[in-house]
């Protein structure tokens, strides 16, 4: 696989087969319960949470769950507390009261690092990247990989440069031609685009991603549902807060809807119609 | 999966060769190319050229600026600004702002002058616990910027009250402490001798050569990034050269260039100097990405903290003395001054150590010039003044074009 230290990604659309394969075999590794088993079992529980900032109650007393395999789409108005709970759940706030369980076990959760190793991964809303730093450095940020030993232990460069693009190439993104780009020069999608690369960069049995096709092109977009349905398929458990209603029929499993910080329905697409969706985030009996 | 990618993978390198193009067309072509792939990035170009600009007037002015006599002196006034600015640059990439360094400087190097004339100390001894007194007082001030969140701004001006009390105090009443000490003379008034230098810079040129081979045989550069290290290494044999003609390479300024690499290498290729870039362009997005942003905020401040001492010595060894002024004055704004002029950004994120090295030499340029031209203070100050603004205005600009493209970017997806 081709990539030049200058990061130009041109010579790179020939192969995709042979690209695939490392991110594949870091799959397995992370994935706890291997690939193909999808036992309905529960991922991830947040259990009462509330979360007020001064006099605006954004959270209260909010339960949803997530099962392995399973993608809970969380929708509501503008200002619902979606991003609170995502936030709560990555561990970028602390919330007033509640608990989490990750594989139906208590856990602590106080920082975005803890979040990271209870298997948690992010979009955020503002996708959470630095500027000034090129597309590789951003997906590596926090966990670089290293080559050499000692004092002479240092960053490797080349080994992130390759598996970027290989990830990128996995996501069917063709629109960053050279991943060495400041962030600050990419578009709004392509950003977005970097922002998916990143959360799914290893399996991580638990991903959580705020609006992630919100500055996407059709294509693009299209790409990334088919990422989350292809992680659905792999046993990944995925909450995902989306505004459009087509995706959310199209990917979802269950529809927790939030209105004014607390759960107003949970439905299932299956059994209902976006009519009654829309009704429910307006806050309306059905 | 690692097959080297071929030379001509870089549109800088597949020019097709022209039979009808004239070599001085190309030439010229190219170093258009160059210059704005050069500014496009911000890089340290501007700082650069105005050192070629800033030779170029001052030689014209008097025939004794560019001798190898005066270049020498000029790379040993150049010094202490220069690590103090290195100090700044840690800070400075983080969005942060060091403004106690000049009285971290004067405060250590009084305790330096205790220890090693009142103290009879040995001076290896007296230098290491002169260093990590500057790393502990860094530390003090980044835990309340880190832990507590006030504003490194206020801090280290408070800092620079605190430490220059601390400074007069350790004096005591005489005010002076002379430091006699002939190795720490010797750090600030040596040279190696001309063939030590001569084998250093092989060295090195070697090294550089060696390691460029490497990369290129694992594959993965471009022919055109092979440039670096051959300019690296002219300039390495260019300045070995000129100091010799004089006296020698001067130890301060190898201990410089020392401290220099060592800073580069822990930017460039070790993840806390990466976290250090993260950062200062993000700081909210380095957290989520699980990056202790407090501990890099306090190691910059205990880095910043150490080279403030750092610049001690050489100021301590260089006058043979510890007094009320030393470290004070115009120094740490110098210092500052050239961490920007280098091309560091006072809002975070975006710079390299060599600025403090680029940056010193055009403060320190400018001054030995109009030194030589008989001008006076008044005229010096107000000359750096104007360089300074310039530097910081262009650094603003850059930034400014810089996020206006990405939110015409955003506008358009
Ligand atoms: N850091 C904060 N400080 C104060 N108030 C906040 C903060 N973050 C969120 N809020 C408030 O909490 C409420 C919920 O915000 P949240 O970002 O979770 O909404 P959302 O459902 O994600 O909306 P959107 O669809 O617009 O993204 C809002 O009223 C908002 O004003
Ligand atoms: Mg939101």
């Amino acid at each position: 696989m081709m990539v030049s230290e200058s990061g130009d990604l041109q010579a790179d659309r020939s192969e995709p087969g042979r690209q695939a394969a490392p991110i594949a075999a870091e799959r397995q590794s992370v994935m706890p319960r291997g690939g193909e088993a999808v036992a309905p079992s529960e991922a991830l529980r947040v259990d009462g949470v509330s979360k007020s900032f001064g006099l605006v109650q954004a959270l209260y007393r909010v339960s949803l769950s997530v099962d392995h395999g399973e993608v809970v789409a969380l929708v509501g108005d503008n200002g619902a507390g979606k991003s609170t709970l995502i936030k709560v759940i990555s561990g970028v706030i602390v919330p007033d009261e509640g608990q989490l369980y990750v594989n139906g076990e208590r856990v602590v959760v106080r920082s975005p690092n803890d979040a990271a190793q209870c298997g948690i991964r992010t979009i955020h809303q503002d996708l959470a990247l630095a500027d000034n730093l090129d597309v590789v450095e951003n997906l590596y940020l926090g966990r670089e990989l290293f080559r050499g030993v000692g004092p002479l232990r240092r960053l490797d460069f080349a080994a992130m440069r390759q598996r970027t693009a290989a990830a990128l190439l996995e996501l069917g993104i063709g629109t960053i031609s050279n991943i060495r780009t400041p962030m600050a020069q990419l578009s709004g999608g392509q950003r977005q685009t970097v922002a998916v690369a990143r959360a799914t960069l290893e399996n991580c049995p638990i991903l959580l991603f705020d609006e992630p096709t919100a500055s996407l092109g059709l294509k693009e977009a299209r790409h990334v549902i088919e990422l989350v349905q292809r992680l659905r398929a792999q046993g990944t458990a995925i909450l995902i807060i989306t505004h459009n209603m087509r995706q959310v029929f199209e990917v979802a499993d269950r529809i927790v809807v939030l209105h004014l910080g607390k759960v107003g329905a949970v439905l299932r697409p299956s059994s209902t119609t976006p009519e009654v969706v829309v009704r429910a985030i307006m806050g309306k009996a059905p | 999966m690692s097959e080297p990618v071929s030379p001509a993978a870089h549109p800088l390198d597949e020019i097709p060769p022209r039979d009808h193009a004239r070599p001085t067309d190309r030439l010229v072509s190219f170093a258009k190319r160059w210059l704005s792939a050069a500014l496009s990035q911000g890089t340290a170009m501007p700082a650069i050229a105005s050192l070629v600009i800033i030779a170029v007037f001052f030689q014209s002015q008097s025939q004794y600026f560019l001798s190898p006599g005066n270049l020498s002196n000029l790379a040993v006034q150049a010094t202490l600004v220069a690590i103090i600015a290195l100090g700044e640059i840690f800070v400075l990439l983080l969005g942060d702002i060091d403004l106690s360094l000049g009285s971290m400087a004067g405060a250590s190097a009084a305790l330096l002058g205790v220890m090693i004339t009142n103290g009879h100390m040995p001076w290896l001894l007296a230098i290491f616990i002169m260093l990590a007194f500057g790393a502990l007082l860094g530390s003090f001030q980044g835990w309340w910027i880190a832990w507590l969140g006030i504003p490194a701004f206020v801090v280290t001006l408070a800092g620079n009250m605190g430490f220059l009390g601390l400074q007069l105090y350790i004096l005591g009443p005489n005010g002076t402490l002379g430091i006699f000490d002939p190795n720490i003379a010797a750090l600030s008034g040596t040279e190696l001798p001309v063939s030590v230098g001569w084998i250093l810079a092989a060295i090195v040129g070697v090294a550089v050569v060696a390691s460029t081979l490497v990369r290129y045989a694992r594959g993965g550069v471009a022919v055109r990034s092979l440039s670096r290290p051959v300019v690296v290494g002219v300039l390495i044999v260019v300045a070995v050269a000129v100091f010799n003609a004089s006296r020698g390479v001067p130890t301060p300024f190898l201990i410089l260039i020392a401290l220099l690499v060592v800073a580069w290498w822990v930017t460039m290729n070790t993840s806390p100097g990466r976290h250090l870039f993260a950062v200062g362009g993000n700081a909210e997005a380095a957290r989520r990405a699980g990056v202790q942003v407090k501990r890099i905020r306090m190691a910059a401040f205990a880095v910043s903290g150490t080279l403030g001492a750092a610049g001690g010595l050489i100021a301590a060894s260089y006058n043979g003395s510890a007094g009320t002024l030393t470290g004070g004055g115009t120094l740490l704004l110098e210092a500052i001054g050239a961490a920007v002029i280098g091309g560091t950004s006072l809002f975070g994120g975006r710079g390299s150590v060599w600025a403090a090295l680029v940056g010193a030499l055009i403060m320190s340029g400018v001054e030995n010039g109009l030194d030589l031209m008989n001008s006076d203070q008044p005229v010096k100050y107000m000359v750096q003044g104007v360089i300074v603004l310039l530097a910081v205005s262009l650094d603003t600009i850059l930034r400014r074009r810089q996020s206006r493209g990405r939110q015409l970017g955003a506008a358009i997806a």
